[in-house]
């Protein structure tokens, strides 16, 4: 299932998802692999320290967002103070643009990149490749995605949708790895091809996870030292991400990382943590010549012009709302075909794509609330998502509203059939009276009704209804 | 920021019963387990007539405007101080949740907000305001319980079932696999994106039917709809009871 562009077939929903749970490797994949990461969340956190970390993490964000537009202004002095280069795009394009400009003045050919998100939302690697310049990626995933030609499936494993086997064949075919089902020695081979791509490098591009306005030190998480070489071997370094990724002083960092790494992977720290604060200095051995950092918006902006939908912000992209999915662990990743997929994706896609384009994600949720309960930012998920199907249908779409697309769900049909709702349930006794008749006609009961009855049997009226039992209690103790 | 501790009040004189439609209509016999379970413990049960449906289908499908226009004229039906007992935590969690945050800014907020306010989940408040005591007069069996989503994440009232079911001597609670996991149900869910249920409800099934139970109990008719209607469409022998029913039994009650 390649989802090459996202976005062009966003609309396809329902088909991707028949066609995931269809696939028995696909179900069996993510299912054991989002079992393994339940069970090391749930291990990595002391009981006494999970629910006041997620106060103290929620509570960070919150500060942090809102005082938003002065910290990023913050930011960008203090950062330039250092000799960090801060440039502003409005949309991803403007991004990708502003990308290429810094490649182009110092006539780089090549890139090396370290994970990502905010660069697969503006499809960076496309846009560069069109201009001529190569885009490798080197965290391993995020390799092997590539190798493949595909999207990532899950924000913190890109290539979680693939097992051992896919992912021996796929290296054999693309990079003339033998075959082999030992974790290790593919990661050798792979990372061996990587380090010559390091050394030769023009520029690397990185992701940012939390930027730090007070000190203008960029933060960056990582597993595999790939971030590091990405930061810090290339004569350029440039720092990608969005502008909600700011936070106000250097000690919001250690709750928040505390709390991503543990959401995400149960690990109690990662084995690189990296603070990058500039370019290399004169006295210096090492480091980038010149380190650019960009901020993209891309619809970032207007989520935060609405006060409940402003807590979508607050994500750490940590994956942990997927992770306990049981939407995303049954349909994977790519099925939603955005790029960020499972719960954040369905909160936070609608605003960059537009409702119009988003049509089924908003409902594609039982509302279990499991996101919700593991959130270390404490994201009302399961509210956002009410919201977002409230926008889906809420009525003048000539009416200014923050959620791109707002009304592109209210069909007659559906109105109808909820204005029937209120007719029937707002008056008790046309309600008593529907009851009564179908416990009176019971028999004529359609065994049929709809995609219910597709797996289900239909549920059967009762002899009488509990409205009328207890009418028939009363008259009795009245007797 | 952490959810606010629950109050509860001392076991009161009378209570308020919102049967909710699904139980009015379907299954009515959970209702009124649940009427004898709390007339039981001496309590005088109220059911107001012009009861209707609390909105949550509605609410959650984002029509708040009918939502709404179900709600006002029982927002009036519960005159009295006295709590308010649904035997469902979804619809008890849209009345005590959803029901200030839909009326708010609206001149019935603050009648609504008195209302949630006075809202239990038929467990909880039978273990914690009634502190109920079950003597177990039925047969030994095995049972998986399955709490609903709502109950478990909204009221908060995820581990009263099998409480409760620990009084009763001879029920044994299976373990199965993934207990806190949704059936797939969610309401409309199942309809507009009936691949995914299905595949939620049948690992539920499998689930429970592997921890070696052919009878399970569930707090919630919806998620007992869901799965005993799998379970009877594949003509599987797993059979589905509200909680109320169950323990109305084992006390000895008629069914
Ligand atoms: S929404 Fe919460 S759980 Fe999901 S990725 Fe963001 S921070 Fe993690």
């Amino acid at each position: 299932m390649s989802t090459d562009t996202a976005h062009s077939d966003v609309q396809q929903f329902h088909p991707r998802v028949r066609s995931a749970l269809e696939n028995p490797q696909i179900r069996s994949n993510f299912r054991s692999a989002m079992d393994g990461l339940m069970g090391k969340r749930q291990a990595a956190f002391e009981d006494w320290e999970l629910e006041t970390l997620r106060d103290l993490g929620a509570a960070v964000r919150l500060r942090a967002l809102s005082r938003l537009p002065e910290l990023l202004v913050q930011l960008e002095t203090n950062c330039q103070l250092q000799g960090i280069r801060v440039h502003w795009a409005e949309t991803g394009d403007q991004a990708c643009e502003i990308i290429r400009d810094i490649c182009k003045a110092r006539d780089a050919r090549r890139v090396i990149k370290g994970k990502s998100m905010v660069s697969e939302e503006m499809e960076l690697n496309h846009f560069l490749e069109a201009e001529g310049i190569e885009a490798l990626e080197s965290d391993l995933g995020e390799y092997i995605v590539q190798l493949a030609e595909e999207t990532p499936s899950h924000i913190i494993m890109p290539a979680i949708h693939k097992n051992t086997d896919e992912i021996s064949d796929l290296m054999h075919e693309k990079t003339g790895t033998e075959r082999s089902r030992d974790v290790g020695y593919l990661t050798a081979s792979a990372r061996q091809q990587l380090r010559d791509k390091f050394m030769q490098a023009d520029v690397g591009i990185s992701g940012v996870n939390f930027a730090v306005a007070e000190t203008g030190t960029l933060c960056l998480v990582e597993n595999e030292g790939n971030g590091r070489l990405t930061t810090t071997v290339p004569p350029c370094h440039i720092a990608v991400t969005g502008i909600e990724k700011v936070v106000e002083h250097l000690e919001d960092v250690a709750p928040l990382l505390a709390l991503l790494t543990r959401s995400a992977t149960g690990q109690h720290i990662t084995t690189y943590f990296n603070m990058i604060s500039g370019p290399r200095k004169a006295d210096e051995k090492d480091g980038p010549e010149e380190v650019h950092l960009v901020l993209v918006d891309s619809g970032r902006s207007s989520i935060y012009q609405d006060q409940e939908l402003l807590d979508t912000l607050r994500c750490i992209r940590c994956g942990a709302c997927m992770n306990h999915c049981p939407v995303y662990a049954r349909v994977g990743g790519h099925a939603y075909g955005t790029t960020y997929p499972g719960p954040i994706g369905k909160i936070l896609m609608p605003h960059l794509l537009g409702l119009e384009n988003t049509r089924d994600l908003p409902s594609a949720s039982t509302l279990c609330g499991a996101c919700g309960e593991v959130c270390p930012v404490r994201i009302p998920i399961p509210k956002l998502l009410q919201r977002l199907r409230k926008e889906s249908v809420d009525g003048d779409r000539l009416r200014p509203s923050v959620v791109p697309g707002h009304g592109v769900k209210r069909t007659l049909k559906e109105q109808a059939s909820w204005n029937g709702y209120r007719w029937l349930a707002s008056d008790p006794g046309r309600y008593r009276l529907a009851g009564w008749m179908m416990t009176r006609f019971r028999a004529l009961t359609p065994r049929n009704v709809g995609p219910w009855t597709r797996y289900r049997t239909a549920p059967r009226p009762a002899a009488k209804t509990l409205h009328q039992l207890m009418a028939a209690r009363r008259r009795e103790e009245q007797s | 920021m952490t959810d606010t501790i629950k109050l509860y009040p001392a076991k009161p004189a009378k209570v308020y019963f919102y049967g909710t439609c699904l139980v009015d209509l379907f299954y009515p016999d959970a209702g009124l387990a649940g009427v004898q379970l709390l007339e039981r413990e001496g309590i005088d049960v109220l059911f107001p007539q012009d009861q209707t449906c609390c909105g949550q289908p509605a609410f959650s499908s984002g029509f708040n405007d009918q939502a709404r226009d179900v709600v006002v004229p029982q927002l009036d039906l519960f005159p009295g101080d006295w709590p308010i007992v649904v035997p469902a935590g979804s619809c008890g969690g849209m009345m005590r949740k959803h029901y200030p945050e839909l009326f708010a800014g609206t001149p019935w907020q603050a009648k609504a907000e008195a209302l949630a306010s006075r809202v239990f989940e038929l467990t909880d408040f039978l273990l914690n305001v009634c502190h109920i005591r079950l003597e177990d007069r039925g047969e030994p069996v095995r049972v998986a319980m399955h709490t609903s989503c709502s109950a478990r994440r909204e009221m908060g009232v995820g581990d009263i079932g099998p409480t409760l079911l620990a009084q009763l001597q001879q029920v044994e609670v299976v373990e199965q696999a993934r207990a806190t996991e949704c059936c797939g149900f969610g309401g409309t869910f199942a309809v507009r994106h009936p691949e995914v249920s299905e595949a939620m409800v049948a690992d539920k099934t499998t689930a429970i039917e592997e921890a070696g139970a052919d009878t399970f109990l569930a707090t919630d008719c919806g998620c007992m709809m869901n799965i005993a209607g799998y379970a009877e469409k594949q003509q599987r022998s797993l059979k589905g009871q509200h909680i109320a029913s169950f323990l109305w039994q084992r006390v000895g009650g008629d069914a």
